[in-house]
């Protein structure tokens, strides 16, 4: 081989070398949070920002594996609940370091936790753990040994334990440690977030090389979701977590590699009925309210796919119940998809009464059927919805006034003078357990929206209800909670308190100069896999 | 014939044409403008769907011409209402002068410091759910009417101040005409000019007004149109841009806006 040639290869290899078009380590990964975060005590986390910031800087001792929806260990190697489900034992991974070099030991979970469980505190994260009366005894007999005892069982208790992070009960930087992938570097209210890379982070990849990838992670703190689409657009921003339908089917159109839908995700849009006794409409109208036929008529009167296609873009799903299919462990089933048919639905309800004379819809007592749907003012996707129902239900002669009211006058009336007839709202969901819907389903819930805040339940359906769902909630059987819970689900389906409609998709955008994006159901959805995340080289060499 | 002559012929017969079709609307379309065509929602003009359809796949040109009777026939009505308790009170006010006139002034600078859009929400907040489309739409207008009328006040009350110490009013006075006389007699006809152009300000002003309250959800009930809540479907840049014959009601707004305005008759003319 002559210099010559010896000189060529050398300049080809150095080519090579030189340009790679695959994924590389390091780079600013820019996207955006849609208000100024609250706090960066991940203890006193209560708004989305927050809990993005505590994803990405804290570290956990179970994580809940966002695309499986199966709990994997993480700073714990492993874990074990007592037989009474009070008491579990964590065993810790050894050698760990906070960001600032502080030793992670049990002395941390235990500081962590006496410090959650503080009253003074009000953490909504420490609540969740509330089981019972009493005080929660956390020891740390072991560096790598902590053992927490609850005064009750607390049902999906190692679930929990994927939103409290580990805070160092001995570095001077307090919250600012972590253990997480990130750690926050720098903070300009009402500009941005930065957060470099943890040097200390406990995770490696299958070749052993340290993660996360990307060196920074800069979040742009912009409340307006046109402009973030826009500037996702043009490039400056990587990733944007939630997109609605329509801006979604607009990107995919325009640039179908970067629009990613993870399917339906857990939040329904509902609609139901006022059965509150405190009501101020006529007793004849409360009793349709109250008449089991004239709900499930109307649930089949609505063409959910309808909804579906035309509000949604056909980014969403016709709901059935509670539970999104999505939600792989819970959802029943067994529930039979909810069917659009009007002639059903005036079988229904002549068998309860009605008398339908192909105009008009009227009671026993020769009452017309009207009444009044409210939503909230500026929701188009609600508004929308209203008055597809408005003309789903004229089909079956009832007659539909859609109000559309500011948020407060609506809350205003759903939750203290109850004067309205009927209402359309979403029930936005991030937890996947039932546990979480306790206020939603009890009869005496604040949350048990169509007749809340009852003494004793008002039908022997809801005493049932209320029966399952304290049952699930004291057990530690995942087969005999996941029982109760279908059977909450049937009665729904049955009973139709809240009349669901449909699911809307998880619609998020991501660049196809990220690589290893995989957008869950879960949040945070497209940024969940943060560590494995890495930036495509540009043609100019760099990664912004 | 000059310019501005033919310019307000022409103004005059847009809003004729614009008017007579909201009034004949049931004869130019024999849609109603609330049938859904589910299958094609958001659909471009065809000879079925002259301005295409809506994104619930409603006729656009139907709601068009059914939103046109309302905020037409409506907007002028409330401008009216406006036009006569500033008349009324401005006059007066203007007259008297004294306590009455500082009453009178004090309630208009208060109705002027309450933010309209606060106090329309306050009320519809207080209004019955279980209302009529019909009534709610009246109501709306009604509102508008009754609390749009201080900035006409002061100009009203302005005109007839300087009528106050004006020779005939004395010449009358001294010859024993009680007040309602010399308002009814003398007065008013004197004012009659600065109303009217008050009046037709104020059409335009109250239908921009009720496309704003319908852009917040708080103007015409669905499914009834009108041009306020047909201006809602331009919020989205994005389906506008696919769908440019949304913006019929738009054109249709600014070019009854400049008419009303190319068609007010200059001050002398109205003297």
């Amino acid at each position: 081989m002559t210099p010559r040639t010896r000189a060529l290869l050398a300049c080809l290899v150095l080519l090579v070398l030189a340009a790679p078009l695959g994924a590389q380590s390091g780079g600013v990964l820019r996207f955006c949070l849609h208000s100024e975060p609250k706090t960066f005590d991940p203890a006193l986390v209560d708004d989305e920002a927050s809990e993005n910031v505590r994803y990405l800087t804290g570290g956990v001792l179970i994580r809940l594996d966002r695309e499986t929806q199966a709990l994997e260990p993480a700073l714990a190697a492993s874990w074990k609940v007592s037989k009474d489900g009070r008491t579990i034992t964590f065993h810790l991974r050894k050698g760990l370091y906070f960001s600032d070099g502080t030793k992670f030991t049990s002395e941390d979970v235990a500081f962590t936790i006496r410090r959650l469980m503080d009253p003074q505190m009000h953490s909504s994260t420490g609540d969740a753990f509330r089981s019972g009366e009493g005080t929660v005894e956390v020891q740390a007999p072991a560096p790598d040994v902590a053992v927490i005892t609850f005064p009750a069982a607390v049902a999906g208790l190692e679930r929990l334990f994927d939103q409290v992070a580990i805070i160092s009960a001995h570095s001077p930087k307090k919250e600012m440690a972590v253990l997480g992938p990130y750690y926050v570097s720098e903070y300009k209210p009402g500009e941005y977030v930065l957060l470099r890379r943890n040097p200390n982070y406990w995770r490696h990849d299958a070749q052993g090389r340290p993660l996360p990838y990307i060196d920074t992670v800069r979040l742009d703190i912009q409340r307006n979701r046109e402009i973030e689409l826009l500037r996702f657009r043009r490039g400056e921003l990587q990733m944007i977590n939630r997109l609605d339908a329509e801006q979604f089917s607009n990107l995919q159109k325009e640039n179908p590699g970067a629009a990613h839908n993870a399917g339906p995700g857990l939040d329904a849009e509902e609609f139901w009925f006022n059965q509150s006794p405190a009501a101020p409409a006529p007793e004849f109208r409360k009793a349709w309210f109250r008449t089991t036929e004239f709900r499930r008529a109307v649930s089949m009167a609505i063409n959910r796919e309808d909804l579906c296609r035309i509000v949604f873009y056909g980014y969403a799903a016709p709901a059935f119940g509670p539970v999104s299919s999505s939600n792989k462990f819970w959802f029943n089933s067994a529930l039979p998809a909810p069917k659009h048919n009007p002639q059903e639905a005036l079988r229904l309800l002549a068998q309860a009464g009605f008398r339908y004379d192909g105009k008009v819809l009227k009671d026993s007592s020769g009452n017309p059927v009207e009444f009044t749907i409210v939503t909230n003012s500026g929701n188009a996707a609600r508004e929308k919805m209203a008055t597809m129902i408005q003309q789903d239900l004229s089909q079956i002669g009832m007659r539909v006034k859609v109000v559309t009211l500011d948020f407060p006058s609506l809350i205003e009336r759903i939750t203290k003078t109850f004067d309205y007839d009927s209402c359309i709202l979403g029930l936005v969901n991030t937890d996947l357990d039932p546990g979480s819907q306790m206020t939603v389903w009890l009869s005496s819930g604040e949350n048990h929206q169509w007749n809340p805040s009852q003494k004793t339940p008002a039908t022997a359906w809801e005493a049932e209800i209320d029966k399952l769902m304290r049952e699930q909630a004291s057990s530690l059987n995942e087969k005999l909670r996941k029982a109760a819970f279908d059977r909450v689900q049937q009665i729904v389906a049955e009973q139709q308190p809240f009349i669901y409609l449909v699911n809307k998709d998880v619609l998020t955008a991501v660049s196809p100069m990220v690589e290893g994006a995989a957008p869950a159901v879960l949040n945070p959805q497209v940024f969940w896999n943060i560590e494995t995340l890495r930036l495509k080289v540009p043609e100019n060499g760099g990664t912004e | 014939m000059s310019a501005k002559s033919i310019l307000r012929a022409v103004s005059c017969s847009v809003l004729f044409a614009v008017f007579a079709a909201g009034l004949f609307a049931g004869y130019l379309t024999h849609y109603s403008y609330a049938l859904q065509f589910r299958e094609v929602p958001n659909a471009a003009p065809s000879a079925l769907h002259p301005l295409g359809t809506d994104s619930l796949g409603r006729d656009l040109f139907a709601r068009l011409l059914y939103g046109t009777r309302i905020s037409l026939l409506l907007a002028p009505a409330a401008a009216l209402l406006a036009t006569l308790i500033a008349g009324v009170f401005g006059g007066l006010a203007g007259l008297a002068g004294g306590w009455c006139e500082k009453v009178v002034l004090a309630a208009a600078d208060l109705s002027m410091a309450l933010p309209l859009l606060f106090v329309l929400l306050a009320l519809r907040a207080l209004m019955p759910l279980d209302v009529s489309p019909v009534i709610s739409v009246v109501a709306t207008f009604l509102m508008l009417g009754a609390l749009g009328w201080p900035s006409s006040l002061r100009v009203a009350w302005a005109a007839a101040r300087e009528l106050r110490n004006s020779d005939f009013l004395l010449l009358a006075r001294a010859g024993g005409s009680a007040p309602g006389r010399i308002l009814m007699k003398h007065v008013l006809p004197h004012l009659r000019p600065v109303l009217f152009a008050q009046f037709w300000i104020s059409i335009p002003l109250f239908i921009l007004t009720e496309a704003t309250l319908s852009m917040l959800g708080l103007g015409v009930m669905e499914p009834l149109p009108s041009w306020g809540n047909l201006l809602k479907g331009l919020e989205n840049f994005s389906a506008v841009r696919a769908n440019p014959w949304m913006l019929a009601p738009l054109v249709l707004l600014v070019v009854v806006v400049i008419s009303f305005q190319l068609a007010l008759p200059a001050e002398g003319e109205l003297a």
